[in-house]
Formats: structure tokens, C-alpha cells, sequence
């Protein structure tokens, strides 16, 4: 799936729900429900800087496409990473470094959550662009 | 609201007084706003707001240089808070009060300037393990500079200063005791004066955070008996941007200025520059009149009801909160000394703070969450962050039952 058809997907889910709990609801239920990662890449350098809750994010390159994998110990900041690795995951690193995150303003996540510095999702993103970049670097130098 | 709501033990009724300050008036997502958090920084009366408004419709120009009219009048104006300060926290003189960009900004100073001319390699600067990241870093640097040590003075598990620990820990080679007044993350109240006394008894130069105090007790310098007292203008009901430094007038005169500028000066050639005296010596540059002006409504504002009864309100909102938390056994209150000013750190079992705070948020309340600013004193804990709820006068136990409410339906999101 293109990532516009995954993010308008979840602009349409989040469009149903009348009041914030059920919005809140759902991502609690998304961060319960974002698969494990694995225990060894719970680790130090794998930490995002800048959040309030604790954030992992580990990147792996299969040659053509990125896959990422999440975890925090805040609930709430699980379901915000399982919506971005629902849109990211499985991507070539151009389409992730094309791509927009307008979405997360329609869905009302960049209004409703506290500031960038405390939930972390921007620097989830960035987080994410950079692995982009930098598997973009590696494959084009391996060509 | 039911009678036992109302207090008439302390003389202050909340609901007259958040007429005072139109902020605790809006909304927040749809629900009427509770402000608890006043630690951060408190809400402003609408004497205060008016009064810079007035400055700047009426008064503004630049002090201590113009002879016309308005450049006189403001200088009385912003020389007069001088005075307010200063008896405000009983200081021997007002030259004793530097203005400064707020409590921060004072304790740079004195890291700068007392401790270019009075650390050395081998010397040591004493702190608590509960200090604000502003009354650690500013000193860390000086350390690194000067091949000085950093010692942190250990807490008791209920979150008081290890007195014991503290007398021990006051050497042959301690400089200078920094440490705060009151805790913003453990609402813990020190001994200032014990503090200070042991520490002048060998000698030692003492500076206290007062951050978190001047809003919630009567601050007598003298009494202390401290070297410098540090404050922020914005945590007592006033504007942002502004405070001060309470320096002993000895110690202030044996320092070296901080920065240099316009005001600092009484005399310039390219080859000799005589300093001015105290106060003007610390405050280069054009001060920011407007929000000193703003700073003395606001300590007149709190001078006129009391400190003595604001303390009391703040202590039966913490007495109510403390007991209604502690009835919770999934909450777990970090900070118990005894004396406690009106904050409460907790914890609710098994729920991230972080998640805590963002459906207190949309409850309508303002809590904060997080480390608040103590990293190290989170990492002695082995917790990551807290909630924080942080009480002033103008806070109502109605707001403290929407807090227990706002807890019920955390657990119910998260449990
Ligand atoms: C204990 C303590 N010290 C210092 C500060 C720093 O104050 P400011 O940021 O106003 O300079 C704060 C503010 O949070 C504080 O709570």
C-alpha cells in the first residue's frame, strides 16, 4: 500500500469518532496493540532524544525497503508509533523522504497532544526521515 | 458549594480572589480551566497586568540618563520596586537588590562573577540532591573551568535533606553552599538558616534558590542569614523575564561585575573603565523597566492579602489534596517531609506519567508531568518523571476533587 492510501485510511478512522476519549481510546488500544519489538534493540542508541516517555525505534534495510520496528513505555506514545510505522514501514527510503505528514494534523494528533518536546512524534518522524536518508546514501553508494 | 468548602480558618476566599486573575476565568478543552500548574510559573492578577500597561502607555523611557520628565518618573518608579523588594524580603538595603532576567540569571551571575574571583583548582562547591537543573549547571561549568568539584549533599527517602550528611560534607576545601529554599519537584522545605549557619561557621559563602519560596512564605534575608537569595519574579504573580539576586553588600562589593555595558559604569576611556556602585555595578545594559514595574504590583498585590494567609490556604489545599491522593492505593506521593510546601509529586501505579498528563490535560487541568526540571534527583529516585500538581492561594478544593476525578478516568483508560 502507498503511504497517501494508509494515511488517508487513518484520517477516515479517525474521522468517526465524535470526542476525544473515543480518539484516545483508540490509540491506547493502537499502543497495546503495536507488535513487540525485539528486547536487543531496546537500547541506548536506539532511543529517540526529546521525549517525555521513552521511545525505541530500530530500522532495518532489506536493499529495496525500510522496516521499522517500536516500543515506549508510554501507552499513548505507542499508538502514536504504531500509526507511523503503519505509514512507514515497508516503504523504499524515497517514498518515505517524499512523503507528508499533513495527516497527523487532520487527525488532530499535532493539536491535541502536548508540545513536539514532551510526546516526541515529530521527533519520531525526523527519526524515521533520517533512517530514509541515510539507507537512500548506503544503497546508492553500493550501486 | 457546600459550607466546609469555604475556608474561614484562613481568611481567604478562593472564589473573590480568582476575580483577580482573568486567566482562571477560560477554558481549556471545552471544561473550565484548573490551574495547578503554579510551580512552572504562577497565573498574573489583573494589577499586575494593568501595571504594565500603564508602563507602557504612560511611563516608557529609558531610566537613570534622561533629566526630561518621563525618564525621571520612571527611574522613581523602577528605583521604588528596588525598595519594595528589599522589604519585601527584609534586606538591610536596596542596593543589595540586583535585577536580574529571573532566578537563573542570578545564579549565573554569581557562578560568573563571585566564582572567577573565588574558586580555584581543588575547591569545592556543595549542592543538594534535589536541585533545579539552574542551580547545578551554573556551577558545574564553573567547576569545569576552574578544576573545581561538584558535591551533592544526599537526600532522606522521604525526600529532606540528610542534615547529618550535610554537616560532614561541609570541608576544608567547600567554597560556596548552593541550595534551594524549597523544592519544585519534592515541595521539601530546608533549613535554610541551619544550612547557612554551619555553613558560615567555617567560613563558607552561601547561596539559596528562592525559586519556589517568596510565593509561598515570608522570606527574611537577614534572618537566613544567606549570602544570595535568588528569585523569579513570574513564580510570585509577576511578569515573565524578571528578578532578582539579594547579594550581602560585602560580598556584592568584593566581586567582580558581571557583564559589561552601558550602566555598569561611571566613568569610561579606552584605557580604564571605574565601575559603578552597587547595584548598577551587575546590571549592564538597559534593565527592563516595564516588567520591575510589573514585579512591584505584584508583591504589592500579595503584600495586601497576606502571606501569612496565603500560606494557610495553601496548606489546607495540600492537607485536602494529600489526603484524597493518600486514600488512592494505586497513587503513590513522592515527597513526604514533614512541613511540606503546597505541591505534591505522584505517581499512579502502572500508568506512565506522560500518559497520566495528557487525559488530566483534556480534562481541563494543568498538570505537569516529567522530570520538572531534577534529572539527577529522578535518576536517585529510579523513577523516570512524576505528575506534579502544585497549588496557589487562588486554587479551590472543588479543583482538587476534578483532579481525583480526572485520576478515575485515567485508570479507567489505561487500567
Ligand atoms: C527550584 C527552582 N530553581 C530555579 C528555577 C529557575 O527559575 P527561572 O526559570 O525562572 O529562572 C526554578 C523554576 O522552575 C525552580 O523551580
Amino acid at each position: 500500500m502507498k503511504i497517501e492510501e494508509t494515511t488517508s485510511a487513518i484520517v477516515s478512522e479517525f474521522e468517526s469518532f465524535d470526542d476525544w476519549m473515543d480518539k484516545y481510546n483508540y490509540l491506547i488500544e493502537l499502543g497495546k496493540s503495536l507488535p513487540l519489538i525485539d528486547e536487543k534493540y531496546k537500547v541506548e542508541a536506539n532511543l529517540i532524544q526529546g521525549c517525555q516517555s521513552r521511545v525505541w525505534l530500530h530500522a532495518e534495510f532489506d536493499g529495496n525497503l525500510i522496516h521499522f520496528t517500536a516500543d515506549s513505555d508510554a501507552v499513548i506514545t505507542k499508538g502514536i508509533a504504531n500509526l507511523l510505522i503503519r505509514t512507514f514501514s515497508g516503504q523504499p527510503p524515497q517514498e518515505i523522504l517524499d512523503s507528508s505528514t499533513e495527516f497527523l494534523k487532520e487527525i488532530g494528533l499535532t493539536e491535541h497532544l502536548s508540545p513536539t518536546r514532551s510526546n516526541g512524534m515529530l521527533s519520531m518522524i525526523k527519526q524515521i526521515k533520517m533512517y530514509a536518508l541515510a539507507f537512500k546514501t548506503k544503497a546508492a553508494m553500493g550501486n | 458549594m457546600s459550607p466546609e468548602l469555604k475556608t474561614q480558618i484562613t481568611g481567604i476566599d478562593p472564589e473573590k480572589i480568582r476575580i483577580d486573575f482573568p486567566i482562571l476565568g477560560r477554558k481549556v478543552h471545552n471544561k473550565p480551566l484548573v490551574y495547578f500548574d503554579n510551580a512552572a510559573t504562577t497565573q498574573k492578577p489583573q494589577v499586575v497586568i494593568d501595571a504594565l500597561v500603564n508602563y507602557y502607555t504612560g511611563l516608557n523611557s529609558n531610566v537613570h540618563r534622561g533629566v526630561h520628565y518621563l525618564s525621571q518618573q520612571a527611574t522613581v518608579a523602577f528605583e521604588e520596586v528596588r525598595q519594595k523588594i528589599q522589604r519585601f524580603i527584609n534586606a538591610r538595603f536596596c542596593h543589595e537588590i540586583i535585577y536580574t532576567r529571573g532566578c537563573t540569571e542570578s545564579i549565573n551571575l554569581v557562578a560568573a562573577s563571585w566564582g572567577r574571583a573565588n574558586i580555584g583548582p581543588g575547591d569545592e562547591i556543595l549542592i543538594s540532591g534535589m536541585e533545579h537543573h539552574s542551580n547545578i549547571v551554573p556551577w558545574q561549568m564553573l567547576c569545569e573551568e576552574k578544576g573545581a568539584a561538584l558535591k551533592v549533599c544526599p537526600l532522606h527517602p522521604d525526600g529532606s535533606l540528610d542534615m547529618q550528611a550535610y554537616s560532614a560534607m561541609l570541608g576544608e576545601k567547600t567554597r560556596m553552599v548552593a541550595i534551594t529554599h524549597i523544592s519544585n519537584t519534592l515541595g521539601t522545605v530546608n533549613p535554610v538558616k541551619e544550612i547557612t549557619r554551619l555553613a558560615h561557621e567555617k567560613g563558607i559563602t552561601v547561596l539559596i534558590d528562592g525559586a519556589q519560596a517568596l510565593s509561598h512564605m515570608k522570606v527574611d534575608v537577614q534572618d537566613i542569614g544567606c549570602d544570595f537569595y535568588a528569585f523569579s519574579a513570574h513564580k510570585v504573580y509577576g511578569p515573565m523575564g524578571i528578578g532578582g539576586l539579594y547579594g550581602r553588600e560585602e560580598v556584592l562589593n568584593a566581586m567582580p561585575p558581571y557583564q559589561g555595558g552601558g550602566e555598569m559604569i561611571k566613568s569610561v576611556t579606552f584605557e580604564k573603565t571605574i565601575y559603578n556602585e552597587l547595584p548598577f555595578k551587575f546590571e549592564a545594559g538597559t534593565p527592563n523597566v516595564g516588567d520591575v514595574i510589573g514585579f512591584g504590583a505584584a508583591i504589592e498585590y500579595i503584600s495586601n492579602i497576606g502571606l501569612d494567609q496565603i500560606g494557610a490556604w495553601e496548606h489546607e489545599l495540600l492537607a485536602y489534596a494529600t489526603e484524597k491522593l493518600s486514600a488512592d492505593p494505586l497513587v503513590r506521593i513522592i515527597g513526604t517531609a514533614p512541613g511540606k510546601a503546597s505541591l505534591i509529586s505522584f505517581l499512579i501505579d502502572g500508568i506512565h506519567p506522560y500518559d497520566a498528563g495528557t487525559i488530566i490535560d483534556h480534562m481541563g487541568i494543568a498538570v505537569r508531568t516529567g522530570t520538572h526540571c531534577t534529572q539527577p534527583l529522578m535518576d536517585s529516585l529510579g523513577i523516570s518523571g512524576t505528575i506534579r500538581a502544585s497549588f496557589a492561594f487562588y486554587n479551590t478544593k472543588q479543583e482538587i476533587d476534578r483532579l481525583i476525578e480526572a485520576i478515575e478516568k485515567v485508570k479507567e483508560f489505561f487500567l
